[in-house]
């Protein structure tokens, strides 16, 4: 089912204006924090001012006998969770964990977890009732680092929890919540082949992904149990779906309405704030309005898992990688369910290697539950793969492009993690970053320049699109994906593709949980493949219906009517006719009503992606400072829908990954608590820290998209950090091997290369 | 929280005097509405000085010193051309405070009541000799600006004291400032140290008056008058400021925090002053020249 | 005691009662419904609730609400001239110059203001002009050549010389 099929593309590929575009530029557009109803109260949250401790005792009358306070609400309001009711179709997350993180249950797990919700008239009242609420703790020794949480004397943070995947099973509780293997080939034979290996520990800190929306949501509950929420989140299927399951409602009885999102980045993929709104204004019977404060955001929302990573890798000679394996220990915050399997699968994809063995493990520690970040994962696991890659590269003397395209992973190369490539771009990424002039630019004094690839999945998943004709011919295309990043204009271009019309007439939207089928949240780079699949299948639905149409008024066989430009064209009793959309929609009425179609699908045969990143940095020799002077990022992205929107993924990606290699870091006190929760302190770039960066977009098509596409939000924040490590170390002659690279990291390592120089 | 808006200077001194609890001076409101919103209680009184005029204009005098009222603003004092052309350390210093936003607010008074060890404007006030006019209910004092912090948030100021202005001195020909800070990123961060230097040449390039002073790398912003003495008498020779070097780093009193460590604010404070001193010193060159 | 305060808000004259302690940000948003000034931090470090007030750049949750007695805001909802975008919201919507766009009122009061002071700004003029505002979709990119191109722009419309 290709569109393609020789014929030039009209919209695909354009760049017009995004339809939501006006409304943002003007302040119009109404994001999670700006919607109101009338009579709502002001929600606010009690958190835990500990990293650990059992909560002896809670009384919360006084807070209620507040004057102006409606409701409150503590972990004893929400349903115990089952079982059997704990996951969805086997899938994470664990209800039972989503429950206890929403309203801590017996025990705090880290400073800022919820305890209890009010709902005040306003809320400098309802920030009163949170002083009267009267707790009393036993504080519990704590653990943050990931390799302290690992030792046997570690405070254990869940009793019951026996570490997942080890025979025979431990007898113990620990703080590891599971240990995941993948092995491929045989890695001791491989070694023993290899002339030369390369080892090395890392480390990198849990980083935030920082959207500058904190979260929001309102929302109302009628007598009879109906339910409205109003939110920005990066799934209203998710809201519905996790809010019914932990408050044991049926789906039917809610109703979310997605709000515009202000940034997610995997972030806004779980639920923190909607059931705590939900059972408040249940409670109160008047609608409930949350908002988080930004430190609340960096307390207790989702970080990307820090990590420790242990990692060797063999080769011959010649630079003929034979052989790779890795220990992974993944922070996974104070509930398991770190993305550690994705890094143990992503880390050395980009390689045709015969022996790869990789061991993850997934930690917890008292510090808020990681949630996705951006290819969830794969670039801390990547770092420690590529900056190994640049450290044989140096030993052997070789150009670390050259070294890359040695090994590349091609079609038909089976990866380390199982399946085998079909038609990739990685070898196409690395030809074109050597072509690129950046690369060949000379370089100054204290200056050194960086190269590291990255890979991601790409995913599809169930999707739904609607697209209605109105009756002056203009077009809807209704989906239930929120748009993060410009995927309204990707959706109305694909349909105006197939449709053979200008853009400007069709019109998208996001429309909420009520008003289409299920659709799978928004992230994992899979809403321009996925949901731009059901889009155009739509799209083709309304063409073949609207045929029939246009046959049933020149009474011709269906198969007599083509399509082309906007139009059903067929020649009728000798002459070309014509009828265009608009002349279709004003005489639906006699062809037998309005005309429209549904698409639900599982998307299938998303095309991996790959990148490759060049990164000029200068290091101040005094200091430790690093300045990025040039970057450049290369990336197969199949077919760029809306050119500008996908450099934009690749520029916004590569300036987070410089970000987490660079500066951004939680810092905590001793006693666990965070000392940076807030944008003075959690440094993450500003304009005058970047240059410029220049995009190389590589389309390989990926032949089961009718377009060509492959997702592309998830692999430009992988390469950054190892591009950048591998610059620093280069500029410097010397390893940096954990991040952030800040300015006294940086200053400590070349000091002690210089005295190990000496 | 009670506000005020006086418009005359007699005014401010009777409000915090009158005050109930505790009374605050306001001026851009940059630190105090911050700390505000970080959950800080609020004073049961707060003073706005903005509306007073001598706490708002910035005048050259005829022997070439300057008074900057305790309120205005870094952009102000940026669009300045003539305190710029004089005193470049103590403008660049000013403006290095925060974003543009902050800029429109902030001021050099509320940056030395806010008594911040890292308050960016204070060292390379204390290099300039610059002193403030306090205004109280027992009449009016000045300060060198180097006395008025005692320790983090405390400052000499009474209850019902408040700070009108600045004043810079007159200075020789070939005089200039500097003033540098290490911040991780390139903007938008608190010092991890701060180094300012002031330096008058003679007509050969020889120093004949200099001061050093310090932000980030003690309790508060001190001189360091052995590091000044050094320069004094020499052409920055790269030995000398070696030795000059050093003299900062082992002046310093930091302590390990968030933003820095012991080790490291105590050498990049000797990079920074280094490094600062070379700027006053072709600055005062150039000035020479022009 | 709520405090009764007059100012004028994108040119027109607005009355509120306000706390003394409330900020201006406050206001705007519950108030007076001016929701395109956001909130991103409540600390002055992320800039998406910049507004100009008495044609000075400021982060309006910096601004105490009291302290707009007699005074002159203008925001995000006064930037567009009935329906004709300003240049500069023109050239964010061609250059793709927000991606969420949560930020990206802020930015257009931030970058109005540069263009007003500085109508030929260099790269490096922008970048730091901007730092006070974060963005964590774009990395910039697109929005200093957005601001850059408005500005071309907006020189050749005041010389009458098509660029």
């Amino acid at each position: 089912m290709s569109h393609s099929n020789g014929k030039a593309l009209r919209s695909v590929g354009t760049r017009p204006v995004r339809p939501d575009g006006i409304d943002k530029v003007t302040g119009r557009a109404v994001f999670s924090a700006d919607f109101n109803l009338p009579d709502a109260l002001s929600g606010a949250v009690l958190r835990s001012p500990f990293a650990h401790a059992r909560i002896l005792r809670m009384d919360t009358s006084k807070a209620l006998a507040l004057p102006g306070v409606k409701a409150v609400v503590t972990a004893g309001d929400l349903p115990t969770i089952s079982d059997e009711q704990a996951q969805i179709n086997d899938q994470p997350p664990d209800f039972r964990d989503l429950s206890a993180n929403i309203l801590a249950r017996g025990k705090v797990l880290y400073e800022g977890h919820a305890i209890a919700a009010v709902a005040a008239v306003d809320t400098e009242s309802a920030q009163r009732a949170l002083q009267l609420i009267d707790v009393e703790y036993e504080v519990l020794p704590h653990v943050i680092d990931v390799q302290q949480a690992m030792e046997p004397d570690a405070p254990v943070l869940h009793e019951n929890m026996i570490t997942r995947g080890i025979t025979p099973a431990p007898t113990r509780p620990s703080n590891i919540a599971s240990r995941h293997e993948q092995i491929h080939g045989d890695v001791e034979l491989g070694f023993s082949q290899a002339d030369i290996t390369v080892t090395e520990e890392f480390t990198t800190q849990p980083v935030h992904q920082a959207y500058i929306e904190p979260h929001a949501c309102m929302a109302r509950v009628a007598s009879d149990g109906q339910t409205e929420i109003w939110c920005s989140s990066q799934g209203q299927f998710m809201v519905r779906a996790y809010c019914a399951r932990l408050l044991a409602m049926p789906l039917s009885q809610i109703r979310v309405i997605p709000l515009e999102i202000g940034g997610g980045f995997g972030g806004k993929t779980t639920v923190y704030l909607e059931p705590l709104a939900v059972m408040l204004a249940r409670k109160s019977g008047r609608p409930v309005k949350m908002e988080m404060s930004r430190a609340d955001v960096f307390r207790a929302t989702g970080p990307a898992s820090g990590s420790y990573i242990s990692m060797k890798i063999g080769a011959r000679k010649d630079g003929t990688l034979v052989a790779a394996q890795g220990i992974l220990c993944y922070q996974a915050g104070a509930f398991a369910g770190s993305p550690v399997r994705l890094g143990c699968m992503t880390a050395f994809a980009p390689y045709d290697i015969a022996n790869v063995k990789m061991i993850g493990y997934d930690v917890v520690v008292n510090r808020a539950k990681s949630a996705a970040y951006r290819a969830p994962g794969a670039p801390m696991a990547s770092f420690a793969a590529e900056s190994l890659i640049d450290m044989l590269a140096l030993r052997l003397d070789m150009d670390p492009i050259e070294l890359r395209i040695k090994n590349a992973a091609r079609e038909g190369t089976r990866t380390a993690y199982g399946p085998g490539f079909r038609e990739i771009g990685y070898l196409e990424t690395l030809e074109a970053a050597r072509a690129h002039p950046h690369y060949s630019a000379p370089l100054g004094k204290n200056q050194g320049r960086g190269v590291a690839s990255g890979f991601w999945f790409n995913i599809g998943g169930q999707s739904s699109a609607a697209i209605t004709l109105n009756e002056d011919g203009t077009v809807m295309v209704a989906t239930g994906n929120p748009d993060i990043g410009g995927s309204r204009a990707s959706m109305a271009l694909m349909a105006a593709e197939v449709l053979e019309i200008d853009v400007n007439l069709v019109r998208p939207q996001i429309v909420d949980t009520s008003s289409i089928a299920y659709s799978d949240l928004t992230g994992g780079s899979r809403v321009t493949f996925a949901v731009g699949m059901a889009v155009t299948q739509a799209a083709t639905q309304l063409v073949a219906e609207l045929k029939q149409r246009a046959a049933k008024l020149w009474d011709v066989p269906d198969g007599q009517v083509s399509w082309r430009d906007g139009c059903a064209i067929a020649i009728v009793d000798g002459s070309d006719e014509c009828l265009s959309l608009a002349a279709l929609a004003a005489q639906a009425g006699k062809t037998g009503g309005p005309v429209a179609a549904h698409v639900s699908l599982n998307a299938q045969g998303a095309g991996p992606g790959f990148g490759t990143h060049i990164c000029d940095v200068e290091v101040d020799s005094d200091t430790g400072r690093v300045t990025v002077l040039r970057y450049t990022a290369v990336q197969d992205v199949g077919r760029a829908v809306h050119p500008s929107y996908v450099e934009g993924q690749l520029q916004g990606g590569a300036a987070q990954g410089i970000g987490w290699a660079l500066n951004e870091a939680y810092l905590y006190d001793d006693n666990g608590a965070l000392l940076n929760p807030g944008f003075l302190d959690y440094r993450i770039p500003v304009a005058s820290d970047l240059p410029m960066i220049d995009t190389v977009l590589v389309e390989v098509p990926n032949p089961r998209h009718p377009f060509g596409v492959r997702g592309v939000g998830e692999v430009p924040i992988i390469p950054p950090l190892g591009a950048v490590a591998n610059a620093v170390s280069r500029a410097t002659a010397a390893r940096h091997v954990d991040l952030p690279m800040s300015p006294p990291a940086v200053l400590k390592t070349m000091q002690r290369a210089a005295r190990r120089r000496r | 929280m009670h506000y005020h808006a006086p418009t005359e200077l007699a005014e401010v001194a009777a409000l915090l005097a009158s005050a109930k609890g505790q009374g605050r001076v306001m001026a851009g409101g940059t630190d105090l509405l911050a700390r505000f919103a970080s959950g800080m209680p609020r004073p049961d009184m707060l003073v706005d000085i903005k509306q007073v005029t001598e706490l708002m204009v910035i005048e050259q005098h005829d022997n070439g010193s300057f008074t900057v009222g305790a309120g205005v603003s870094g952009a102000v004092i940026g669009e300045h051309a003539a305190l710029c052309r004089v005193w470049p350390g103590v403008t660049e210093a000013m403006e290095l405070i925060g974003s543009v936003q902050i800029q429109g607010r902030a001021s050099l008074g509320g940056n030395l009541c806010n008594a911040s060890p890292a308050a960016d404007s204070v060292p390379a006030l204390i290099t300039a000799g610059a002193h403030c006019r306090i205004l109280g209910g027992q009449g009016e004092r000045q300060v060198p600006v180097a006395d008025v912090i005692q320790s983090p948030g405390k400052t000499c100021l009474a209850s019902d004291e408040f700070i009108v202005s600045f004043y810079l001195p007159p200075r020789p020909a070939r005089s200039a400032d500097a003033y540098l800070r290490l911040i991780p990123r390139s903007e938008m961060d608190i010092a991890v140290a701060g180094a300012a230097v002031n330096v008058t040449l003679d007509n050969e390039g020889v120093v004949v008056a200099a001061s050093v002073a310090l932000g980030a790398v003690s309790a508060v912003p001190f001189a360091v008058p052995g590091a000044a003495e050094l320069l004094m008498g020499s052409r920055m020779e790269d030995d000398l400021m070696a030795q000059f070097k050093t003299v900062v780093s082992s002046s310093c009193r930091p302590i390990n925090d968030k933003r820095g460590t012991i080790d490291y604010r105590n050498h990049v404070a000797g990079v920074l002053a280094v490094r600062a001193a070379r700027i006053a010193g072709e600055r005062a060159a150039w000035k020479e020249k022009a | 005691m709520k405090q009764h305060i007059c100012t004028s808000i994108n040119g027109e004259i607005t009355e509120f009662l306000c706390d003394s302690s409330a900020t201006l940000l406050q206001v705007l948003r519950d108030n007076l419904q001016l929701t395109g000034t956001k909130e991103g931090c409540g600390s002055g470090d992320c800039g998406a609730c910049s507004v100009m007030f008495n044609d000075r750049l400021v982060c309006s949750c910096l601004v105490l609400a009291v302290e707009a007695q007699n005074s002159r805001i203008d925001t995000i909802e006064g930037m567009a001239t009935g329906d004709k975008l300003h240049p500069l919201q023109q050239s964010f919507l061609e250059h793709a110059a927000l991606q969420c766009g949560i930020c990206t009122p802020g930015f257009l009061v931030a970058a109005k203001a540069l263009l007003d002071t500085n109508p030929s700004p260099t790269e490096t003029e922008v970048r730091f002009w901007i730092a006070g505002n974060l963005c964590r979709c774009t990395g910039y990119d697109s929005i200093v050549r957005a601001i850059l191109d408005a500005a071309e722009k907006m020189r050749h419309a005041e010389t009458g010389v098509a660029p």
